[in-house]
């Protein structure tokens, strides 16, 4: 017995974005053979905004959570590292490996204050709680106070005995954990929690009233992001050398930008995040002898997409033409035609 | 006697941040918008008086007289052109506008004036102190602020509980839709709010500009302390937002005198206790978030 | 010339279509009642009046000008003042700020804080009270006083009988004697079929958003009516 429908995720555009994917994927991954170190720190840095990107997304445009705080997670992923491995002497890779788990446990206790806030204040909350981050690592002397921690040669020996060599693992690692966080963010969207998201999303009293929990739903999300947020913080700053408070916890290099690419890109998608950051990397190249004038630009456009397009330029994209590239649907396909009322 | 001093010294230090909160306080009650750029129209008002006393050479609290009007209207300006557009989206469109403005003003600010630190200079009454029996000296300056704090919060409640247009205000913040049918012009009102809220930022940000030293980038720590003032005091409520000012204030006096380094982050401390063991604050008024 | 006038009004939330070419005129000093089952579209025929639903201009006018677009504080200052359905007190101000709120308009005519007193002298025995102190029958005569210091030409009410006991709604409507001998052009929204039709000289009957029957009240047949508003 043939059932008369079933439920389609892929569609037109997905199947041949899939296949585009792939090989653009091994040539990404090539790149340290065939580009310079100048390519793959740019590359690099794109592939952590996006992670960034997707991760804030997923909290912010998925759960409901405007977090105007993930910073705090990028330093205490970066300090993880550089504790570990500096203080407690922890294999490199061991140590950007306990890095998410240590930012996902810090995560918890801070939500038990921010989750009392709503709205606009449990943005400004989560911006307090990485103050009181920065400040406590600015007072401890054994993350180097007010002035930081540098990694040691050996540690970065432990990564790959040579410069090109690390150059290209490092990259790797950018690469890889931005893939990681894609793919993350995209199957649990796919799933039945990513549907309980999108409802939430869309009304949290009405999922709610359907027997979604909403608040563990968006506990496990925020616990989540953090741990992954963490992560990135840790590569990010293996990459850089040297971490202080003001580099780990600055709301203008991990936040400012991060929720301008999403919003400007498209909000509540995954495809949003990627565009988003393309428009920050070229503006910025652009404008870069003006001072800090691209972000002045990026502000006000967006301000401009938020009052006419609020669903960035991929919500535009979808809205003309209903396109998706990452298959987070469900469509129904009926396989019989329905039988006629009598 | 120590603990007196740090009582005392405290609650004048609490007096700016309630005055930080004020316009805060403002455009969350009657719009319930939570203007993330709060802090940096205290420091943008800093400047603008930066100019005028370079300009003209009078003294800051003189200043005042072209400062206020000028940040009145950009006030109105903004709310009118910008913000009333928000406010009918949700959450995002709000947070996300008002922060963009944010990054626009400190950016600004700093292509305009550089990120060397500023002061306001106001003279002698900046170090004056008068003492008190029990050998501590309390500084006129932080005494007048606080005094300006009282009068301010006073002359609000004043305009809200005996005036039309506080009348007014009460209503649009209850009840937006119905203020409108009973012939109140909404858009207006809303622009007026934030106009008057940004006369009071004025002020703090002049007196705070004398004070203090300032830069660009000052701007968000100033939104974190009036936040932090309005949500220990409680929502709705004006005198305890003063009275959120002053327990903040007494915060960071303690962890001062434990050490200077201390100061801010026992403040943020507190704020963070106050949320997890009373979260609608100390005297709520409002029933949201 | 009607003092109001609906012109082939049709009316949208979204895509969802609430009214379907509604035409309805009111004679200056009537009172006409629109009955109709929850869902017909009689608070929807409400706010596209009161301006708080745009709509094509000249589907609504009002002393022949035309008002669809207007804002409601604009349609205010205009001479319509609305009683909205469930009151809708302020509930941070007093009885008495509440209906100094009406006056918000400035509109010259014969209701003052005085006369509203008058007219309701429970009301300024309770008038220093929050308005959610109040019963639901005080409530009532306060959110009608408001509208009245608009000093409207046309009053609108909608649903005043909703949540009140018996006695109570006879009361209120003893009221509505006293603001139509001033002149005043009422359009009352009623479920309670009964009451709307005793206190109205013609009636709309509204049914899924489109007008299913009008006719002068006296001596109506009422099972007509009853046909027309369960769209038998």
């Amino acid at each position: 017995m043939t059932e008369p429908e079933r439920v389609e995720r892929a569609t037109r555009a997905s199947r041949a974005f899939a296949a585009v994917v792939a090989p653009a994927l091994v040539a990404l991954a090539a790149l340290p053979w065939w580009g310079d170190a100048g390519w793959m720190r740019l590359v690099g840095e794109m592939a952590y905004y996006v992670a960034l990107a997707q991760l804030w997304n997923l909290l912010a445009g998925y759960a409901g959570l405007v977090s105007v705080g993930q910073q705090a997670y990028v330093g205490l992923g970066g300090y993880a590292l550089f504790y570990l491995t500096g203080e407690l002497n922890i294999n490199v890779y061991l140590a950007l490996a306990l890095a998410a788990p240590f930012a996902g446990l810090i995560s918890i206790p801070v939500s038990f204050a921010v989750f009392r806030l709503r709205g606009a204040y449990f943005a400004v909350g989560t911006w307090v709680v990485s103050e009181v981050f920065a400040l406590s690592a600015s007072l401890i002397a054994v993350l180097g106070a007010g002035s930081g921690l540098s990694l040691t040669p050996d540690i970065l020996r432990e990564v790959a005995p040579d410069h090109g060599g690390r150059d290209a693992i490092l990259y790797l690692m950018s690469l890889s954990s931005a893939v990681l966080v894609v793919a993350v963010v995209y199957l649990l969207l796919r799933s039945r929690h990513g549907l309980a998201l999108t409802a939430i999303r869309d009304s949290e009293p009405a999922s709610a009233s359907l027997g979604v929990n909403t608040f563990r739903t968006k506990l496990i999300i925020y616990v989540l992001t953090a741990a992954c947020t963490g992560l990135i913080g840790a590569v990010i700053f293996l990459q850089k050398l040297r971490i202080s408070p003001e580099a780990g916890f600055s709301i203008n290099d991990w936040t400012v930008v991060v929720i301008f690419m999403v919003v400007i890109g498209g909000i509540g998608t995954i495809e949003g995040p990627f565009i988003g950051m393309l428009v920050y990397i070229v503006l910025r190249e652009l404008l870069a002898d003006y001072g800090t004038y691209y972000l002045i630009l990026m502000g006000a456009i967006a301000i401009v997409v938020m009052l006419k397009a609020p669903l960035g330029i991929w919500g535009f994209i979808v809205q003309r033409y209903d396109l998706q590239l990452f298959p987070v649907g469900r469509r129904l396909v009926l396989t019989r035609s329905p039988q006629a009322s009598e | 006697m120590a603990w007196l001093n740090i009582l005392i010294q405290g609650s004048l230090l609490g007096g700016i941040y309630a005055l930080f909160a004020v316009g805060l306080s403002m455009s969350f009650g009657i719009m319930r918008l939570v203007n993330i750029a709060h802090g940096d129209f205290i420091v943008l008002s800093a400047y603008v008086a930066l100019v005028v006393t370079q300009g003209t050479g009078l003294d800051p609290i003189s200043s005042l007289i072209v400062v206020v009007p000028v940040m009145f209207v950009l006030g109105y300006a903004i709310q009118r052109g910008l913000l009333n557009q928000t406010l009918s989206g949700g959450l995002l469109p709000p947070l996300l506008v008002t922060f963009g403005i944010s990054v626009i003003i400190q950016n600004g600010l700093l292509q305009g004036f550089g990120a060397y630190t500023q002061r306001l200079h106001e003279g002698a009454i900046e170090t004056a102190s008068v003492q008190i029996p029990g050998g501590i000296s309390i500084g006129v300056y932080p005494l007048l602020v606080f005094a300006v704090a009282v009068v301010v919060i006073g002359s609000l409640q004043l305009l809200f509980y005996r005036t039309g247009l506080g009348r007014a205000f009460r209503a649009v913040s209850d009840d937006a839709d119905t203020a409108e049918l009973m012939g109140i012009d909404n858009r207006k009102l809303y622009a007026l709010a934030l106009g008057i809220a940004m006369i009071f930022t004025a002020v703090a940000g002049v007196l705070f500009a004398i004070r203090t030293i300032f830069d660009p980038a000052a701007g968000p720590i100033r939104l974190i302390h009036a936040f932090e003032a309005v949500i220990i005091g409680g929502l709705g409520s004006l005198w305890g937002t003063l009275l959120g000012g002053v327990i903040l204030g007494v915060a960071q006096a303690v962890g001062s005198a434990l050490s200077p380094n201390w100061q801010i982050l026992a403040g943020h401390i507190a704020f963070l206790i106050i949320l997890v063991v009373r979260p609608s604050g100390l005297f709520p008024r409002t029933r949201d978030l | 010339m009607s003092l109001l006038a609906t012109k082939n009004l049709s009316a949208f939330y979204g895509d969802f279509q609430a009214l379907f070419v509604v035409n309805v005129s009111v004679e200056q000093g009537e009172t006409v009642a629109i009955i109709g089952a929850n869902g017909a579209g009689k608070t929807t025929f409400l706010r596209a009046v009161a301006g708080t639903l745009p709509t094509a201009p000249e589907m609504v006018t009002f002393d022949g000008e035309p008002i669809g677009h207007r804002t409601p504080h604009d349609i205010v200052r205009l001479g319509i003042a609305m009683v909205p359905e469930g009151r809708r007190l302020f509930p941070s101000l007093s009885v008495e700020e509440n209906l100094l709120l009406g006056g918000h308009s400035e509109r010259k005519g014969p209701w003052s804080l005085r006369r509203v007193y008058e007219l309701f002298p429970r009301l300024r025995d309770l008038r220093h009270l929050p308005a959610p102190a109040l019963s639901g029958g005080q409530q009532q005569m306060a959110a009608i006083g408001r509208a009245l210091m608009a000093n409207p030409r046309l009053l609108l009410c909608d649903e005043l009988s909703l949540g009140l006991a018996p006695v109570v709604i006879r009361d209120i409507y003893q009221c509505l004697g006293a603001i139509t001998a001033e002149g005043t052009t009422v359009v009352l929204v009623e479920q309670d079929i009964n009451r709307a039709l005793d206190a109205s000289a013609r009636f709309y009957c509204f049914q899924e958003g489109r007008l299913a029957l009008t006719a002068p009240t006296k001596n109506f047949d009422r099972a007509a009516i009853t046909a027309a508003y369960f769209g038998l």
